[in-house]
């Protein structure tokens, strides 16, 4: 009886985790994402593409505050080569320079140039969200009946949220207190003030991966995760070996425990 | 210890005697060690040794977030993510806190219902029990303050949902609110003070541990039959009993590992499955989130805690009798505690005289029904507060209440017990029956 109830303590533990998702009601689309499941990993051409895509076109408005700049040289991430990276990094342009105040150089009364070791510079001018950590801040899936469970096989759902909301966009719109509202299928309550960001084509890619709407949503869907989650391939690792080594552990000790007991329990060993 | 009989420690080289007459402690790890522990303790008698292991696991990993984070308003999200992303190991040793935190109340309510469905609470163990009780309010407060610590949308509600329940307490409720957060809302002090309890609460549970173990050590272990073990000899003692290393250390092993699998598993594979999306949103007291939920492990008690609404008869009959003084929000906190504090009076609301619910086959039913009860309000615990789910809290939560205060001392009265094993030893020997004397040991010596 009581093996069942630890048991059954254990999966609401984790069902229950999904159930305060509610209240949203968008439709969340499930991508197929390459660093999904346990094995999963990021596709390093993606992340170069999406990273490509948030520096044309999201960083107008959103900052990576969190995310240092010399990471997107690092394995299991974008993997730039270090001179690349370095040369990323010389061409970036501060474009909110009110919330930056940490480069500030009182000597020169400007902005230091970026280094490697520096952060995504934020960007609050637009008022839009950082998005360093967007796909770990949002949940796409909570079902059956809030329970979550879903999320077992789909995933806590954030990058494919992202990936919704950037192709969920109808066409409407409507003037709300001033500002304009762009109707939305993945965005809770339907509205968004964020102006559709992506049409499809808005860049080109050296490999000449496709650049239609769905693809660069997924793309950069995909850049955001690492951004979120830079260390997911390391983590994973991580768990694989230890799990082995703690299942070959587990066997040999039930062994143990086996031959001990034995003459106790009055059996062959 | 005190109790069974059993071999001491005999110091027989010198230096083992010249330190034994000055520090006993050799021979305080071969007590501890060697404890006659019952031999047919079941698998549920596991989770002591993986609350001991989460612990130092909580304790280990938790110091070592400590050297990289930052309690500052304005520093504390940005310290997390610092040892997620520079920090060598930071982002595996902190999902590991994270998740440690789960698995410490997986095991613990699995040790607390296993102790209720015993009678591991009753006599001569209520201080055990009273002393388990205690740590698992503490383990509370620390998980509690432990969420508060990166700073994100749900630390920083949260807390001020948690704090605000002192605030409904008659009188001195503001006052106090306002001393626990060293200010007149959630902010810096309050922030520095959580983290300096945070660290500091860990240590007295380690304290009560020590004295949880020291406490049990002296009555010895319940066990599945609830049947004392025979203290007349130490044979006689030694037929109930194996000494606890290497027997039972062991087997402890086996469960920790098989359970260090899954563990392992989720933070490797799914670290923030049991988290909340929100907390990777840095705190902002501007916007409130949709939906303000605690941790699953707080559910069950928060369930409680809304259940009792002001169109509730018996809080309005509360109101009514102290002239308003007891309303709503303070019943519920009352509740909330209170079924804390029925489950601490377990010894003595249970009536019956016998432990073990295998042998109360009413009990039985009533105990199942509450560990249904308990998951029921652990996921009314997550739904809105909107009508089913607050009438089926109500039921639930009248339901956890009427166990204790009810169904276990009128059951001890009602109730027909099946017959025990007069001894462990029996119980035993009906799961391994002795073999009979071999015909093989007769003839040897002919050959």
């Amino acid at each position: 009886m009581f093996k069942k109830l630890s048991l059954a303590t254990a999966l609401v533990a984790m069902v229950s985790s999904g159930a305060y998702a509610a209240g949203g009601d968008g439709v969340v689309e499930d991508f197929d994402f390459s660093f999904e499941g346990p094995f999963g990993t990021f596709d390093e051409n993606q992340l170069q593409r999406g990273l490509k895509i948030y520096t044309e076109i999201c960083s107008g408005c959103h900052g990576l505050k969190f995310v240092p700049m010399r990471t997107i040289a690092d394995e299991g991430g974008p993997h730039l080569p270090e001179n690349q990276m370095k040369a990323y990094v010389d061409q970036y342009f501060v474009s909110d320079e009110a919330a930056n105040m940490h480069l500030y150089d009182a000597e020169e009364d400007e902005l230091r140039a970026l280094k490697p070791t520096d952060n995504f510079p934020a960007v609050e001018s637009a008022g839009a969200p950082d998005l360093s950590l967007m796909a770990k801040a949002r949940a796409g899936f909570h079902g059956p009946y809030g329970l979550g469970t879903n999320q077992l096989f789909k995933g806590m759902g954030g990058p494919e949220y992202i990936a919704s909301l950037l192709t969920g966009y109808t066409g409407e719109e409507k003037e709300e207190a001033g500002s304009v509202l762009y109707e939305n299928k993945a965005f809770p309550g339907g509205w968004i003030s964020m102006a559709p960001p992506l049409y499809g084509d808005d860049t080109e890619f050296d490999d000449g991966h496709a650049t239609d709407l769905y693809n660069l949503s997924e793309d950069v869907a995909a850049f955001l995760m690492w951004t979120a989650e830079p260390k997911l391939e390391q983590r994973k690792a991580t768990g694989f070996t230890a799990v082995l080594f703690l299942s070959v552990l587990t066997v040999l000790l039930y062994l143990t425990n086996k031959r001990l007991w034995a003459p106790i329990k009055r059996k062959d060993a | 210890m005190a109790g069974i009989p059993h071999d001491h420690y005999d110091p027989k080289t010198d230096p083992e005697k010249w330190l034994h007459k000055r520090l006993p402690i050799v021979s305080l790890i071969y007590d501890t060690l060697m404890l006659p522990t019952p031999k047919n303790l079941n698998w549920m008698w596991i989770w002591g040794i993986v609350l001991t292991f989460t612990l130092v696991l909580q304790i280990v990993t938790g110091i070592i977030l400590v050297m990289h984070y930052t309690p500052h308003v304005d520093m504390a999200f940005a310290s997390i993510e610092h040892i997620m992303r520079n920090v060598n190991g930071g982002h595996f040793i902190r999902y590991l806190h994270m998740n440690g935190a789960s698995l410490f109340f997986v095991a613990v309510y699995a040790h607390i219902f296993r102790g209720l469905y015993y009678g591991s609470y009753k006599a001569p163990r209520e201080v055990t029990w009273i002393i388990g009780m205690l740590i698992y309010l503490l383990m509370m407060g620390t998980a509690f303050m432990g969420y508060v610590l990166p700073w994100g949308q749900m630390s920083f509600h949260g807390t001020a949902v948690i704090t605000g329940l002192f605030g409904a307490i008659p009188f001195i409720g503001g006052a106090i609110e306002t001393w626990l957060l060293g200010a007149g809302a959630v902010g810096q002090p309050a922030l520095n003070r959580f983290f300096s309890l945070h660290y500091l609460l860990p240590f007295l549970i380690l304290g009560l541990v020590i004295v949880h173990i020291w406490a049990f050590h002296t009555t010895g272990n319940n066990n599945p039959t609830g049947v004392e073990v025979r203290r007349g000899s130490k044979e006689e003692a030694e037929k109930d009993t194996v000494p606890f290393w290497p027997y039972f250390v062991i087997k402890d092993l086996v469960a920790l590992a098989l359970i260090m699998v899954v563990f392992f598993a989720i933070v490797g594979f799914m670290p923030n499955y049991l988290g909340h999306p929100d907390n990777y949103v840095e705190a902002n007291s501007l916007v409130t989130p949709s939906h303000i939920v605690p941790e699953w492990y707080f559910l069950p008690f928060y369930a409680i805690l809304r259940a009792f609404t002001a169109d509730v008869w018996v809080v309005m009959f509360a109101s009514w009798i102290t002239g308003g003084i007891i309303d709503a929000k303070f019943f519920g906190v009352l509740a909330m505690f209170g079924a804390i504090a029925v489950m601490a009076l377990a010894p003595w609301l249970d009536t019956s005289s016998v432990r073990s619910g295998r042998y109360r086959p009413m009990f039985k039913w009533w105990f199942a029904l509450l560990v249904v009860d308990f998951f029921a309000l652990m996921w009314l615990g997550a739904m809105p507060a909107e009508e089913p789910f607050a009438t089926f809290s109500l039921i639930a939560s009248t339901y956890w209440f009427a166990y204790f205060l009810v169904i276990l001392p009128l059951l001890g009265v009602i109730e027909k017990p099946l017959p025990q094993p007069a001894t462990i030893e029996e119980d035993f020997d009906a799961h391994y029956p002795p073999k009979e004397p071999s015909n093989d040991a007769i003839a040897s010596p002919a050959e």
